[in-house]
């Protein structure tokens, strides 16, 4: 991690070398040399973030496709690595003095050195005190991913002991469902939070999966960065997870307790325990005990963790993320038991899994400058207009031409040799050429239907809307919304405020509500004309639960904790046009109930003064009793067939 | 009307909702419409008379809560005149408080149905045994009102001159007093306090008349008795209020021509005869008055006095005055007169306007 942070802060464009081409546009914002503090910030944790998430998906690789697809780039990084120790003070030298606008060699060079930016920062206070570069160089050396993590365990979402049993369910889930339906196998998924002493729980995650090969356990759980989903461009989970390695790390920090794990990869394998404990030093697992055990599940994966932790009911707390976890995944079917071993069960209620997504290539509306210059200069294609055509979508020989064409490039350059102006005309011409959107294959949607049956599972309520939206583009990004809500929510009051559920990749959102471009498109909905009361800038009021759901190969998250999605014009106008389809419904259904709460009301007003009239007619004519029973019942009749109000 | 009348009123209303109801239809009272838009100025008559405006109020969702509550009050009423008692109207709103649901909740609700039941039947409010809370105004001069004591049925005679610096009060029926005056006139007054140094100063023995004070529109029983005392004692009446639209057209027309509310009484309730002594537009340049500018509202009730008051309508002087006192924007109050001394009213502006009655507006 430190080590991306050097490259990063110092030559910006070295970045891009961790990432997978898909990724750095998102990411690597254009370059800017050292200047760009904010990119020196967001670039490692976002990194960070992302590479723990495939680390988490490391397991999929394994079971499927074991790591044919990232061998190559793995073996890179592992090189690169072995390089770091080495020459780690001589680089910092070098990148202290290097000048602020680096040739592409001292790029090259100082993207083998990852000691040096993280050096340069203490030394600051120090140069007072006349140290001299060579005293300072006895003090540089690199700071590993681990131990990065270790001091920052914030950024992991660990930041107090009530987040923490949260994050650590929410990693193991994420990773169980990714897992399940990568296999094809419809998830089943048993949470367990169980006390162990005061502030200290231990998170007991068991799945249906397809179980982990012997070799890849010991990798998934103890080392942090290793996976390989985050190469390619679908839509999949962990979006704001960190990983389950992570959440062992942590583990071990406060109980000193190994991650244990149990898995079996079918019938005909044996189960097997693993006790992994992490090196956080050098990031390398340390399998503490390893052996055969009996289990009768066929296959499937199960983590148990313990950890320092608290344990908190309602809202952000584990029974929170759990059910709405089964509204997102109606194919799930998920069991909880509490700490006080009470257990709370969520039904399957669609019985098909989610279409599977597909990886694509970035497409170039979406691609940045520096992304550019690195894909290019990773690029294995001879020329430019092969190069187009290879590492993006929607560009085929004649979209190729054009492009170059209109950027004034010759196609046959070669795109290892491409300039950084030259990249720039690239750019132009990627603007000025109208390229089809980019597939939506990528995507995977719960759907209208699916999306109402799992709402309807957790929440009970008079009425449920679900909408599910084509697909749309942002930046070229393909990105779907949906939208669900219910109405008169059991427990939910006239006059509260609405809830707010936000999933993205079907992972609900628990932080951030404020900042989130979904809140944003609720309160900027009229609900007022679909007969909700709405104060200016404030959510609608009413027994109602609103749900918003975007799926997307790249969810644009506001910040690296990955809680709250950035409100761009497209993604913004999709969300409330699904929101303003399942308002308008949910207005007819509002119109038709108050229809019949006027009729009630009609009837108790005739029914409080028609004996009045009863009454004062008796008193003036002297009627019998029964007269004046029948006068009553006549007139009530008369009136409740009249329609006139 | 006897008592016998009303109670057979009410009873038949009673019975033909009865029957409406039982009938499986919706029944609807009929009522005279209250308001100056179903009245006409009748100058042979000398007061409104009601026009054939009348409004169905039919049994339906929507009305059954004023249904209920007008035959309840109907129901009251007859209880009340079968037993010779008699309510107040505030007595009538808190009886309704037995009423449940149908109960009125303020008074100007209990107020309003009254009357709606008063112009029902087309009779006066009193005889339905429901009485007023008001005051019937004040007297003081040249007057002996001949009244029964309540016990022995013994004549009473009471000299309005011997009451020093206060007042005889008028009661809330005068159908029955008699009068003995050798008075010239009636001086009826806006404001008690114009009314207070007329008598103090004795103005009724210099003047030779019957000062009465009606403060601010005068109740039907104080202009029934004026008009009593003006008919059997051929006595000319002079109104003395404000220079401004509501002393106008509220209070003096009123007094001498009745209300748009209750239209079917003003023939008893009128003063025919009564002119308009001031103050008039005229009399701010004619006496330069101090004046207040006319507020919005006054300026509104003007207009719509124009426009609407058959009144006002009928007569060009009383237009001319109006549009005048528009054009001005400026009001004057009867105590405007004491810029020139606290006594001028009495020496100066009322002799000298005395002299020219065939001037007073009609």
């Amino acid at each position: 991690m430190a080590a991306k942070r050097v490259r990063e802060s110092v030559f910006p464009e070295g970045t891009l070398e961790l990432f997978a081409p898909g990724e750095a546009p998102q990411d690597a914002a254009p370059a800017g040399g050292g200047a760009q503090a904010e990119t020196v910030l967001a670039g490692p944790r976002k990194a960070g973030a992302r590479a723990a998430g495939a680390a988490s998906r490391g397991k999929k690789t394994a079971v499927k496709k074991p790591a044919r697809k990232t061998a190559a780039k793995k073996d890179a990084k592992q090189a690169a690595e072995k390089v770091k120790g080495k020459t780690a003070g001589k680089a910092a030298r070098k990148a202290g003095r290097a000048a602020p606008e680096p040739t592409a060699d001292a790029a090259v060079s100082a993207a083998a050195e990852p000691g040096a930016g993280e050096a340069a920062a203490p030394r600051r206070p120090k140069k007072r005190n006349g140290q001299s570069a060579e005293q300072l160089a006895r003090e540089q050396r690199e700071i590993s991913i681990s131990e990065f993590f270790t001091k920052n365990r914030h950024l992991l979402g660990f930041d107090n002991p009530t987040k923490a049993l949260l994050t650590t369910v929410k990693e193991a889930v994420d990773n169980s469902l990714d897992a399940c339906e990568d296999a094809g196998v419809l998830p089943v998924i048993r949470v367990e939070a169980r006390q162990i002493a005061e502030n200290r729980y231990k998170a007991v995650i068991e799945d249906n999966g397809p179980g982990i090969v012997r070799t890849q356990i010991p990798k998934i759980f103890g080392k942090l960065l290793y996976g390989s989903k985050f190469h390619t461009l679908k839509q999949s989970r962990g979006q704001q997870g960190i990983g389950i390695s992570a959440a062992g790390m942590y583990g071990q920090l406060t109980t000193g307790k190994p991650v244990v794990v149990t898995s079996r990869t079918g019938s005909r394998a044996a189960a097997r325990r693993f006790e992994v404990k992490i090196n956080t030093r050098k990031n390398e697992p340390i399998v503490t005990d390893e052996r055969e055990v009996d289990w009768p599940v066929e296959h499937g994966t199960r983590v148990e963790i313990e950890l320092e932790a608290i344990h908190k009911r309602g809202k952000r707390s584990i029974d929170d993320y759990l059910a709405q976890t089964a509204i997102a995944n109606p194919h799930l079917e998920l069991t909880y038991v509490d700490p006080g071993g009470d257990e709370v069960r969520y039904p399957r209620v669609v019985e098909e899994l989610p279409a599977e997504a597909r990886a694509i290539k970035p497409h170039p509306y979406g691609v940045e400058l520096g992304a550019l210059l690195a894909l290019a200069h990773e690029s294995r294609s001879r020329n430019l207009r092969g190069f187009l055509q290879d590492e993006f979508s929607r560009v085929g020989p004649r979209v190729a031409d054009e492009i170059l064409a209109k950027a004034m490039l010759s196609p046959s350059a070669r795109p290892r040799q491409l300039k950084r102006d030259q990249a720039e005309q690239l750019l132009a011409g990627i603007t000025k050429t109208k390229i089809m959107n980019p597939p939506t294959n990528c995507l995977s949607p719960i759907g209208a239907e699916e999306l109402e049956a799992g709402l309807r599972k957790v929440v009970a309520a008079d009425f449920f809307a679900a909408v599910s939206r084509r697909p749309a583009v942002y930046r070229g990004n393909p990105f779907l919304v949906e939208a669900a809500l219910a109405w008169g929510v059991a427990g939910m009051a006239g006059d509260d405020l609405a809830v707010l559920h936000r999933f993205a990749n079907r992972v609900p959102l628990q932080y951030q509500q404020g900042a989130c471009a979904m809140t944003k498109a609720v309160l900027g909905t009229g609900w007022k004309s679909y007969g909700l009361g709405q104060a200016k800038g404030a959510l609608p009021a009413g027994p109602l639960v609103v749900l918003v759901h975007i799926a997307s190969a790249w969810v644009p998250f506001t910040s690296e904790s990955k809680e709250a999605v950035a409100a761009y014009p497209e993604i913004l106008k999709e969300i409330k046009l699904a929101l303003q389809d399942c308002g308008r419904r949910l207005g007819r259904h509002i119109r038709r109930g108050k229809r019949e709460v006027e009729a009630a009301k009609k009837h108790d007003y005739i029914a409080s003064y028609i004996p009045h009239i009863g009454a004062a007619l008796r008193e003036i004519l002297g009627l019998s009793e029964k007269r004046e029973q029948q006068i009553i019942a006549t007139l009530t009749d008369t009136l409740e067939r009249s329609r006139k109000f | 009307m006897p008592r016998r009348n009303v109670v057979r009123k009410i009873r038949d209303q009673a019975r033909q909702v009865e029957r409406g109801v039982v009938g499986g239809g919706k029944p609807s009272l009929r009522f005279p419409v209250r308001s100056l838009a179903n009245v006409r100025y009748d100058p042979a008559k000398g007061h409104f008379t009601m026009k054939r405006g009348t409004k169905e109020r039919t049994l339906t969702v929507g009305t059954v809560k004023t249904f209920a509550q007008t035959l309840r009050m109907m129901a009251l009423s007859k209880a009340l005149v079968e037993s010779d008692d008699i309510a107040t109207k505030r007595e009538a709103y808190y009886v309704s408080k037995n009423w449940g649901d149908a109960r009125f909740r303020e008074q100007p609700e209990s107020d309003a149905v009254m009357d709606d039941v008063e112009a029902l039947f087309a009779v006066n409010r009193e005889q339905l045994g429901f009485i007023p809370e008001e005051k019937g105004g004040d007297v003081a001069g040249r007057l002996v009102v001949v009244d029964r004591d309540p016990d022995s049925g013994r004549r009473l005679r009471i000299d309005c001159t011997k009451f020093g610096s206060g007042a005889y009060s008028v009661p809330i029926s005068v159908e029955h007093l008699e009068f003995e005056t050798e008075a010239a006139f009636i001086l009826a007054i806006e404001t008690a306090g114009m009314f207070q140094r007329l008598v103090k100063h004795n103005y009724w023995k210099t003047a030779d008349c019957i000062l009465v004070s009606m403060g601010g529109v005068p109740t039907r029983a104080c202009r029934r008795f004026i008009r009593r005392l003006a008919d059997e004692k051929k006595l000319p009446v002079y109104v003395f209020v404000d220079g401004d639209p509501y002393g106008i057209t509220n209070i003096y027309r009123t007094l001498k021509v009745g209300s748009g509310n209750a239209a079917h009484l003003n023939e008893y309730f009128c003063v025919p005869q009564a002119r308009f002594l001031g103050i008039t537009p005229q009399d701010v340049t004619d006496y330069d008055l101090p004046t207040h500018p006319l507020k919005e509202v006054d300026v509104k009730r003007a207009k719509d006095a124009l426009k609407n008051d058959p009144f006002i309508g009928h007569y060009k002087q009383w237009q001319r005055a109006l549009e005048t006192m528009i054009k001005m924007g400026v009001r004057a109050e009867q105590q405007a007169l004491a810029k020139h001394g606290l006594n001028y009213v009495i020496d100066t502006y009322l002799p000298q306007k005395l002299s020219r009655p065939e001037r007073f507006l009609p």
